[in-house]
């Protein structure tokens, strides 16, 4: 069983502040992690490969910065970590990623890529269906929970507000998991100590058939005209009151604006 | 990130998901926290300061004695399983072992998979550690031990004790010798657990010893030579335990920060108070110095020389400033502070006993001022 899990190193968003003159993101002294719907991936690939043996691979794409994350993902106990990096890559919106991604992933063998939902600090969720198709392989999104593997399909279930779906994906295929669906394992300090036996396989643009028409800013189709905070129109108030006291309230306030069908 | 602030980095993880959590319940039940000890092994905190050869992680001993103070900051006994565990019977059979008493033990405690405990004090041999009265008769290829133990921490879980017993009682401290005891071993029991006022998850029970029969190869250092190995394991143990009074003490101090910082009397955080502010000053100074003293140890120890008094300045003084430091917590708490939800009352008592075991505060300054005075 060969997973690869698509990761990616983000800004801790809840920790990040706006700057209010510029409308952007303070990333200086922000912590960066690994994106949580991603790292729950790690946690079910490591799972699997408990459970029915094989390698798991990690790869991510950004700048060198991302050699600590895969370091952390090493000391996890994945198998390989490879770091797509090229100047040529940066300002790539998600189907220049997907691009970049699925041109390294054409040239490896898995038998299943494991994807994070979406990350946080972009909230597109568009990276892994994107290479599911550019690899025209079968995908499964917004998973809660991976069954098993069996006859050669990987019996997954997908999420939904009320319900889920149980679905049998033939392999090879791709899947996007969601950060609550594990509690990710931490490092060990076996696997931290032998870091210094694990090598980062690193790829450029050089090593891939790319064009460099398709990736980068020019081949980056969305184009983000401005950001900037929703602004607060009405503060709730806060009251310290009795769940009973509270009810009361809450009902006496939004009781003119229910309609009662008889 | 170099691998000590990778380990940092994780161990904080730990505590949050694991070690905060049941600090109040075991304290307060005084249970024992085995599911943690599992958890420890898994991720290697078991064997952290040894080589791989024997199933060590190969870290340093500065990463072993952080990841103690890191600990204690949410709970003081995890911590002192931890410490008891490697400073007290994983060191001593990998300082003084033979090759054959480490390939037997070592890679069982370095995995975490037997826990390890160390059995010098009795009722009457505290401080004064010559007066042991447990007896180890030599016959021919084993020794019989008799005798018992008081206040061995680990007790019951561990499967694996270092123990003291007199070889030759008419040579006094030159008569003491180490031995390496099984806990299924037969005529080896242990007592219910006491009742303490701190470190309450941690089990500290009496060893009872009716003619146990120990193999001469677990005989740990020379014959009439545990007294060296004692003393030398202790040194060692002291460092640890500094770190877990740095620890309490740091874990104090930041329970207060948030709290005066959210407190409001006067219309005014009690942050905003001069009183505070000294307060503070004060306490987060005293923890300064203790974290300079304890990695200086540390550092001394690294680098092989003599750390006997560097170890004992670190713990008298670390173990000082935590019942202090937990005092002047549950005082700027206020009322909050006297109440078990706040945690701080819980560093008060777990504080207490680092000025008493693995020597008390008076033992060291006998230790210091032995070595000024010379």
């Amino acid at each position: 069983m060969k997973i690869v899990c698509l990761v990616k190193q983000v800004p801790n968003t809840a920790e990040i502040k706006i700057d209010k003159d510029t409308n952007t993101l303070i990333r200086d002294g922000v912590e960066n992690i690994i994106n949580p719907d991603d790292l729950a991936g790690v946690e079910e690939a490591l799972k699997l490969k408990e459970r029915y043996g094989g390698t798991v691979t990690t790869v991510t794409m950004g700048p060198k910065l991302a050699v600590e994350m895969l370091e952390e993902l090493y000391a996890m106990g994945v198998d390989k970590a490879v770091l797509l990096t090229d100047r040529a890559f940066a300002g790539s919106d998600t189907l220049a990623t997907s691009t970049i991604l699925s041109s390294y992933l054409k040239t490896i063998e898995y038998d299943l890529i494991i994807a994070g939902y979406q990350a946080i600090d972009g909230d597109t969720a568009q990276v892994g269906p994107q290479v599911a198709e550019l690899l025209k392989i079968p995908q499964a999104t917004y998973l809660q929970k991976i069954v098993e593997i069996k006859d050669g399909r990987l019996i997954v279930e997908k999420k939904y507000e009320t319900h889920f779906e149980t679905l049998a994906v033939k392999l090879p295929c791709l899947v996007t998991t969601l950060a609550d669906m594990n509690e990710p394992r931490l490092c060990n300090a076996w696997d931290i100590w032998s870091l210094d036996q694990k090598e980062i396989t690193y790829i450029t643009f050089d090593d891939l058939d790319l064009n460099k028409d398709n990736i980068g800013l020019a081949g980056s189709p969305t184009k983000v005209r401005k950001t900037f905070p929703r602004p607060v129109l009405e503060r709730s108030p806060i009251e310290e009151l009795s769940p009973e006291e509270a009810a009361d309230k809450i009902l006496a306030k939004i009781y003119p604006y229910i309609e009662v069908k008889k | 990130m170099n691998k000590s602030e990778l380990l940092e980095k994780t161990v904080l993880k730990f505590n949050e998901r694991y070690v905060k959590p049941l600090a109040k319940e075991i304290d307060q039940s005084g249970r024992f926290p085995e599911e943690t000890v599992k958890l420890m092994s898994k991720y290697g905190l078991m064997g952290l300061p040894f080589p791989t050869s024997f199933g060590g992680v190969g870290a340093s001993y500065y990463d072993y004695i952080n990841t103690v103070r890191l600990l204690a900051r949410e709970c003081a006994t995890t911590s002192v399983i931890l410490s008891a565990h490697t400073s007290l019977c994983a060191s001593p059979i990998f300082e003084f072992g033979s090759k054959e008493l480490k390939e037997k033990y070592l890679p069982k405690l370095l995995s975490g998979e037997w826990l390890g405990a160390f059995a010098l004090t009795e009722p009457n041999a505290g401080t004064d550690s010559a007066s042991q009265q447990t007896k180890a008769v030599d016959m021919g290829d084993h020794f019989i031990l008799t005798g018992s133990k008081i206040f061995i921490t680990n007790a019951g879980y561990a499967d694996l004790y270092i123990i003291f017993a007199m070889t030759s009682p008419e040579l006094g401290t030159k008569g003491i010798s180490a031995f390496v005891v099984e806990a299924d071993t037969k005529g080896f029991s242990v007592g219910p657990k006491e009742n303490k006022m701190g470190i309450r998850g941690s089990s500290t029970c009496e060893l009872i010893l009716d003619h146990v029969k120990v193999p001469k190869e677990n005989l740990l250092g020379r014959l009439n030579g545990g007294f060296r190995v004692a003393m030398q394991t202790l040194d060692g143990g002291r460092i640890g335990i500094a770190a877990q009074a740095l620890g309490i003490a740091e874990g104090a101090l930041d329970r207060t920060l948030l709290y005066v910082k959210q407190r409001k009397q006067f219309g005014r955080p009690l942050a905003a108070f001069q009183n505070t502010q000294f307060q503070i000053a004060e306490m987060a100074t005293k923890v300064e110095a203790a974290k300079l003293l304890v990695f200086e140890a540390v550092k001394d120890k690294e680098n092989k020389r003599d750390y006997s008094k560097s170890a004992a300045m670190a713990k008298l003084y670390a173990s000082k400033i935590a019942v202090e430091v937990a005092l002047e917590a549950i005082q700027l708490h206020g009322g909050y502070g006297y109440i078990v939800d706040y945690d701080v009352e819980r560093f008060l008592r777990d504080a207490k006993i680092t000025e008493i075991y693995e020597g008390t505060s008076e033992v060291q300054k006998m230790v210091i001022s032995g070595k000024v005075l010379r």
